[in-house]
């Protein structure tokens, strides 16, 4: 499960932004997750709240608060955007779990449904980003 | 607000490395990939932790150098690179199967962010990087994210390679990043043009590896590639500074 470094990331990151903005304690964060990135959800909170038990500041119990960003993907190429829930059924498991460790390979194992190019970007869902946080001083 | 988390996660997952040696030079086929997978090798021999990323996410070849097949890294809260010949070994083919990768720059930088954040090394002697040519995305991130990175850089005998070397070297010394020194590749007479130019920028300038005409016999094995002529003046060149 490399979802663990990834909260890890987070759990870091979240605690640096809390002690620049001097926060004695966070309650809330909130976590944007990349349809791409295909992480498991329980899995995820559950490495979040273990990682959470022994950091500066304190952060609260369930503060974590999880949101799936849906992947939307556009061709640079013809203009065309899709959705990746209906690319991803035609992508084989090993394709699906490279996207699943690094989004960008999505480029290596897809094209535009519509004029074929692997010139597109992703244009939403991508990866694991920290959206907002919480806290008292 | 949006933050970028993997920034904060990659010091910590680098911390028990002791030392970051990037192989590059300003131009392609001058032979990093061999100097990077030979030297990898060289240090796992001689008993070192090694591990080696291949950051040429267009064309990964230490793999093929190795002969690196059917490996996948194992999933314990990351990646952990599986070890190989003694080096433990991270490259994007895992995830591309060897098929072509079309990246533009801001994917190779968010490929590598991803790669440094959940590859877990452990701990490492040295980790060796082996750069595509250049000084772009992945050079500067590696000058970013890897704040002790030494720079190994490789050039040919040709005028046309040390143009490309120099501007390299130039910026690595205006950085204030360390450069070990430059290693002249695929030598076939004993001209002292390089040498000279690398002294001109007062950087070390470390000797020749001559054209090893038996060397593509060896590419995809490990054992040969270390018994070859090119090997064997990699390690002389490498004792200047104590490798
Ligand atoms: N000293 C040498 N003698 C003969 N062939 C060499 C030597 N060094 C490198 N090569 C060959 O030259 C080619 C380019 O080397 P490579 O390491 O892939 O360069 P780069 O990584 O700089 O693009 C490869 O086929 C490699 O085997
Ligand atoms: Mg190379
Ligand atoms: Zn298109």
């Amino acid at each position: 499960m490399h979802e663990w470094a990834l909260a890890e990331s987070i759990v870091m990151a979240a605690v640096e932004t809390a002690q620049k903005e001097n926060l004695k304690i966070i309650t809330e964060v909130t976590v944007h997750i990349g349809e791409l990135q295909q992480i498991e959800k329980e899995i995820f909170l559950f490495a979040l709240n273990e990682l959470a038990k022994s950091q500066k500041p304190k952060i609260k119990n369930d503060a974590f608060h999880l949101k799936i960003e849906k992947g939307t993907l556009t061709c640079k190429t013809c203009g065309h955007t899709w959705k990746y829930s209906d690319m991803k059924k035609k992508l084989n498991e090993t394709e699906s779990e490279s996207i699943h460790f690094i989004p960008e390979v999505v480029f290596v194992h897809a094209r535009c449904p519509k004029c074929g190019s692997p010139d597109f970007e992703i244009t939403k869902g991508r990866g694991v980003t920290l959206t907002s946080i919480k806290g008292a001083r | 607000m949006t933050m970028e988390p993997r920034t904060s996660v990659i010091e910590k997952r680098l911390k028990n490395i002791k030392r970051i040696i990037a192989v590059a030079s300003g131009k392609g086929g001058v032979g990093k990939s061999l100097v990077a997978s030979s030297l990898a090798l060289h240090l796992a021999h001689h008993g070192y932790k090694v591990g080696l990323l291949d950051l040429d996410l267009y064309g990964p070849s230490s793999h093929i150098i190795l002969g690196i097949k059917d490996e996948f890294p194992t999933e314990e809260k990351g990646i952990i690179p599986p070890t190989v010949h003694g080096i433990s070994f991270m490259s994007i083919v895992y995830f591309t199967q060897e098929k072509p990768s079309p990246f533009r720059g801001v994917d190779i930088s968010n490929i590598i962010l991803e790669l440094l954040a959940i590859t877990q090394w452990g701990s490492l002697d040295f980790l060796i990087i082996d750069m595509p040519p250049g000084i772009g995305d992945e050079t500067l991130d590696v000058i970013r994210y890897m704040k002790t990175s030494e720079f190994l850089v490789v050039t040919t005998p040709s005028k046309v390679a040390m143009g490309a070397v120099s501007k390299l070297l130039k910026i690595l010394i205006e950085l204030k990043k360390p450069v070990l020194g430059v290693i002249e590749n695929m030598t076939m007479t004993d001209s002292s043009f390089i040498k000279q130019e690398v002294k001109k920028l007062k950087v070390q300038y470390l000797g020749k590896i001559h054209f090893d005409e038996t060397l593509e016999e060896a590419i995809g094995n490990a054992d040969r590639l270390a018994e070859t002529q090119a090997m064997k003046n990699l390690a002389v060149v490498l004792r200047k500074i104590n490798l």
